[in-house]
């Protein structure tokens, strides 16, 4: 029984491959949502291109908002930057609240139509949960260990790298998660100004009146954050067993 | 010699350590005693400069412990925190060479140190060793804590409440261990402990505190004899009055030429438990042997019973 769920992950996996290596197998399945005479697979350009180019995206935000928002929670939880966490805290929450379609419509004439724009929506956006996340796991360790790691004469930076980061990893990590999870279905509505992500196929469906579009660009986005998901779950775990 | 002068720590308005005073001989056993939130710990973290006083000094074989930056410092001193405080992503061998590590010994004379202190503490280092702290009992927990204050050698030591988790068995066995250690290395000890039977077990002085005072730091059986305050008094226990004084030291004191009838003690086991024996076999006196054996005259009820007479 245990392992029915790897099992099911595993097809998941092998189906969201075989559509994107070779869609015309799933053309049967997506037919009824069609009309007659329109196409059912995608044809303005390859899925798989598509999809790296949407996951290229997510991580590079993704990469980017992690650096800063954990450096930014490092920085304020020291005594040192125990003034700044007021002003971090609220510049990452607007990031958070602030709409991405208005982060869109902002930075298209300062930057351009493109995958800038996305860049930066995505950014803002995946800030936050990194950031309290991390500033949460750094500022509630275990007192007796962190006063352990000062009393046997460990420098700043070596207790934050070496027994600090090592202990918040995995609550840093499930921040991270979420924030991937999120970007990767935000980054649809990229391709509103000209991103190359899986939302063009979303668009394309919409603008035809093609339920197949929709369906498959949808499906797409949602298996890649099940997998991802679970595999940054699976990681997770991993370094949770080792603390 | 550790020489604490006129130090004060005021939390929230409140001086939790009031203008203490005490200075700890080298090479001996300081014990702290004293009611919870009496100040012991914030005293003690202040020696290592965890906690920072408001006022007062103290010095380190003369030297004042600012003078030197404080991690530096605490590589020095040997720290074992109440509640161990172990790092739970480190095994036990990686958390007993914490500071051989940080003061650059090298692989082979690490290794050896943890396996030495592993055996040393009744726990088997390859069982151990790679084991993670989670994976450990408390009061194993516990000793691996004070393996890693002692793994660089230091000649301070700090002890908060170190042997709290331990069957009265593995304590005994540890407290002797840690005299054993502190006599070969000439180690300056200073322990807080909330068993007066330790504090008399292991201390050369004995300081008592109360609500941030240090009330009387003297000899245990100055403490018995001359207590300061009532509450000294309390803290050693009337009724143990007697036992405590018999406990500090030992039959070959006490014994004096002449023979007796029955099985004998060894010189070195305390009066009181000289005592214990004798009231048990319902004997007034027993011959003393020394370690290798060797007659030693014998130890009488008379003898003890002096000896466990209080002033006046
Ligand atoms: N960082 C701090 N901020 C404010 N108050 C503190 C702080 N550390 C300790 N105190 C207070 O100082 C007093 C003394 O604390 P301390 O830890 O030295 O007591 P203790 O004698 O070690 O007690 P115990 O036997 O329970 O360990 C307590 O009342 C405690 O609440
Ligand atoms: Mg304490």
């Amino acid at each position: 029984m245990r392992a029915l769920p790897y099992l099911l992950r595993g097809l998941l996996l092998a189906l969201l491959m075989t559509f994107l290596l070779v869609p015309q197998t799933m053309e049967p399945l997506l037919r009824p949502l069609a009309q007659s005479n329109a196409p059912v697979i995608y044809n303005q350009g390859s899925l798989l291109s598509l999809t790296v180019q949407h996951l290229l995206t997510v991580l590079a935000a993704t990469s980017a908002a992690t650096v800063v928002a954990v450096s930014l929670a490092i920085l304020v939880s020291r005594p040192a930057g125990a003034e700044f966490l007021p002003l971090s805290r609220s510049l990452v929450n607007i990031g958070q609240t602030f709409p991405p379609v208005a982060v869109l419509a902002l930075a298209v004439p300062v930057v351009g139509f493109g995958e800038k724009p996305t860049l930066i929506a995505l950014f803002l956006y995946g800030l936050l949960p990194i950031f309290e996340s991390t500033l949460t796991s750094l500022t509630t360790l275990p007192r007796a260990v962190v006063e352990a790691a000062r009393g046997t004469g460990m420098t700043g930076a070596q207790r934050l790298l070496q027994i600090e980061l090592p202990l918040a990893l995995p609550v840093i990590l499930s921040g991270i998660r979420l924030s991937v999870v999120i970007s990767l279905a935000t980054a649809t509505i990229g391709s509103t100004v000209a991103a190359r992500t899986l939302g063009e196929v979303i668009i394309a469906g919409l603008q035809s009146n093609n339920l197949a579009f929709v369906v498959q660009g949808g499906l797409i986005v949602g298996a890649l954050a099940v997998l991802i998901y679970d595999g940054l779950s699976a990681l997770e775990r991993l370094t949770v067993a080792r603390s | 010699m550790i020489e604490i002068d006129g130090i004060t720590k005021i939390y929230d308005g409140k001086s939790v350590v009031d203008d203490v005073t005490l200075t700890i001989e080298p090479h001996t056993v300081a014990v702290i005693v004293g009611t919870s939130g009496s100040g012991k710990t914030t005293l003690l973290r202040m020696v290592n400069r965890l906690v920072e006083p408001d006022a007062g000094m103290i010095r380190l074989d003369g030297e004042d412990n600012r003078t030197i930056p404080g991690y530096e410092l605490r590589r020095r001193i040997g720290y074992a925190i109440q509640g161990h405080g172990l790092f739970p992503h480190r095994t036990v061998a990686e958390n007993i060479a914490t500071v051989p590590r940080l003061i650059g010994w090298d692989k082979e004379k690490t290794a050896a140190k943890v396996r030495e202190l592993l055996t040393l503490f009744q726990l088997d280092a390859d069982l151990f060793g790679p084991r993670y702290p989670h994976e450990l009992s408390g009061g194993e927990q516990q000793r691996v804590g004070v393996a890693r204050a002692l793994a660089a050698e230091p000649n301070v030591l700090l002890m908060d409440e170190p042997f709290g988790a331990l069957d009265p068995i593995i304590r005994a066995k540890a407290q002797d261990d840690l005299l054993a250690i502190q006599k070969h290395f000439g180690t300056t000890i200073i322990l807080v402990t909330h068993d007066m039977n330790e504090a008399f077990h292991l201390a050369d002085k004995i300081a008592v505190m109360d609500a941030g005072r240090l009330l009387q730091f003297g000899p245990p059986d100055e403490l018995v004899r001359q207590p300061a305050t009532g509450f000294v008094e309390a803290m050693v226990g009337a009724s143990e009055r007697p036992f405590r004084l018999l406990s500090m030291r030992r039959v070959s004191d006490l014994a004096e030429p002449g023979s007796a009838d029955g099985s004998p003690i060894a010189a070195t086991v305390t009066q009181q438990d000289a005592l214990a024996e004798l009231m048990w076999t319902g004997r007034s006196a027993a011959p003393v042997v020394s370690s290798d054996g060797e007659a030693r005259g014998r130890v009488t009820l008379e003898a003890l019973l002096q000896r466990a007479r209080g002033p006046k």
